[in-house]
């Protein structure tokens, strides 16, 4: 199955798809040194999100998330890349700043998780 | 979305990697919110620069994003840092902290950004013009140059006011746009206002009222600057109001209608700012710390408290943090001497939200500032908030009373 979206950060990437029914706030939320999500009654919770490709519908949170993100990234922990249904500019910027592929404008329901995901650019391949 | 072919230019990396990254930040956002191009900015503000938000992270990503050829192309100014940069060690920071709140100051300097440090930069040599398209972070900073002054911005982040002063553009969206300018509360302000604290308590109740819209007060007779300054910032804090007109005295007001068709009517009571006075609690107690200056003291500010303390010992610590340029003219006054021989301290760069006032032992604080009221008890203080005058009596007796 082939989806299209919105480049918000441009790239290559290729790993197991996390999906999250809920929005993630990175600063607080998520161990910048584990890639744990660590937010109380998260549907994620006790998750890694380190190498995965991480679907969410949006951010939420302090704008300090950016950081949390890049110091992810610098750890090793970060997402291989992010897909969601609708971009805000904390992760919108974290991508960025992180280097990490980011497409926006996905009607996340398609993807589950555990599912071999593929990113180029603006095209999602679900393997 | 439009862009210029130098904008373009920047985006696919002609000007280096740190131009490419700041462009790939604007273009975002600008898609986000449906931007149809960019518009100039002819000054920055940049927020995030406390050792104690940003972390060694934060300073290797401001130390790559120099050396990747990350320089500020219009005049850009930095907000307050976690300590006063010159006399920390006086005061009694922290050598370990100071040393990485340096090494963060001097990563901005290598982006070509002026160490201000203050959070007032219209009080400090960045004054934008009325109707300037600017991208500033500092949430009161961009409610004075909005509703004050009548430039245009949105509330930037750290990395996105950085990314607008290396290209010098931010995406046309949100308070660049006359549309987005225009009323959609209208305020009858009825309670007495008299003092500074009153418009920290009228700002303070506005944000839980409206949350992110745009106000227009009405029936406030005079503000003095300090006091619009307050207003702002309080509204800010509680709520993320980045705009507010006041009838008669707010320019985009005093130029024609501000006011939206479809708008609600809220009336602001004395009982309403009682109410936010005593919301922190008003019963009597010690007070260790006073504090003064959120947003940073003006030269008017410190003149006044600098009267009033003038040959007298303070009981409770008084701190009034303002910016370097402020300080320096208050040494000159020779107001500097008098706080201090009463046991004052003027703290330049920093303020006691973003310093790491807990080191200090301090437990009870009296303010005059709603920011300061509505960000401090959530740093574990115990706070008094109420008139500059009652908050002086509290450093001269060190007790708050009912």
């Amino acid at each position: 199955m082939i989806l299209k979206g919105r480049v918000i950060k441009a790239g290559k990437a290729e790993g197991e798809a996390l999906v999250s029914p809920d929005p993630i706030g990175f600063y607080g939320n998520v161990d910048p040194e584990t890639g744990i999500i660590i937010e109380k009654g998260h549907p994620l919770e006790g998750k890694s999100i380190a190498g995965k490709i991480l679907v969410f519908p949006t951010g939420k949170g302090s704008t300090v998330g950016s950081y949390t993100i890049y110091r992810l990234k610098k750890n090793g922990k970060a997402p291989a890349a992010m897909i969601v249904k609708e971009s805000e500019p904390i992760i919108a910027v974290g991508a960025i700043i992180s280097d990490i592929p980011m497409v926006d404008q996905i009607d996340i329901s398609k993807i589950k998780t555990g599912m071999k995901v593929k990113i180029d650019g603006d095209t999602i391949e679900i393997l | 979305m439009h862009l210029t072919k130098e904008e373009e230019k920047m985006l696919e990396g002609e000007y280096g990697p740190g131009v490419q990254k700041a462009m790939e930040i604007i273009v975002a956002l600008g898609k986000i919110y449906g931007a149809e191009r960019l518009v100039p900015v002819t000054s920055v503000q940049v927020a995030g620069v406390s050792y104690k938000n940003l972390g060694d992270a934060g300073i290797e990503f401001l130390e790559e994003w120099a050396e990747a050829g990350g320089k500020v192309r219009v005049p850009t100014t930095l907000n307050p840092a976690g300590m006063d940069l010159d006399d920390w060690q006086r005061i009694g920071f922290d050598l370990e902290f100071a040393e990485k709140q340096l090494k963060v100051i001097s990563a901005f300097q290598k982006m070509g950004i002026m160490p201000t440090c203050t959070c007032t930069p219209y009080l400090a040599g960045n004054v934008p013009r009325f109707g300037d398209h600017i991208a500033w972070a500092e949430s009161s900073a961009v409610s004075y140059a909005n509703s004050v002054i009548g430039a245009r911005t949105n509330r930037e982040g750290g990395p996105s006011a950085i990314a607008a002063a290396i290209t010098g553009r931010t995406a046309e969206f949100g308070y660049h746009l006359d549309e987005n300018r225009k009323a959609r509360f209208l305020i009858r302000v009825e309670a007495e206002m008299k003092d500074y604290s009153d418009f920290g308590a009228l700002g303070y109740w506005t944000g839980l009222q409206i949350k992110n819209s745009v106000p227009l007060f009405t029936e406030i007779k005079e503000a003095s600057n300090d006091e619009l300054k307050q207003l702002g910032a309080s509204a800010a804090a509680s709520g993320a109001v980045a705009l507010y007109h006041i009838e008669g005295i707010t320019p985009e007001a005093k130029i024609g209608n501000v006011l939206a068709d479809d708008h609600e009517e809220l009336v602001f009571e004395d009982k309403d700012k009682k109410e936010i006075q005593e919301r922190l609690g008003w019963e009597e107690t010690e007070i260790d710390l006073v504090v003064f200056g959120c947003p940073h003291a003006s030269l008017e500010e410190l003149r006044y408290i600098a009267q009033k303390i003038k040959g007298k010992k303070l009981k409770a610590e008084l701190w009034i943090t303002t910016s370097k340029a402020v300080k320096a003219l208050a040494q000159r006054a020779g107001l500097e001497k008098i706080i201090e021989e009463a046991g004052g301290r003027i703290v330049s760069d920093a303020c006691a939200v973003v310093a790491p006032v807990k080191g200090f032992g301090f437990k009870n604080i009296a303010v005059n500032s709603g920011k300061y009221a509505w960000y401090l008890p959530n740093q574990g203080f115990n706070v008094r908030f109420g008139s500059t005058d009652k908050c002086i009596e509290a450093a001269i007796t060190g007790r708050w009373e009912e």
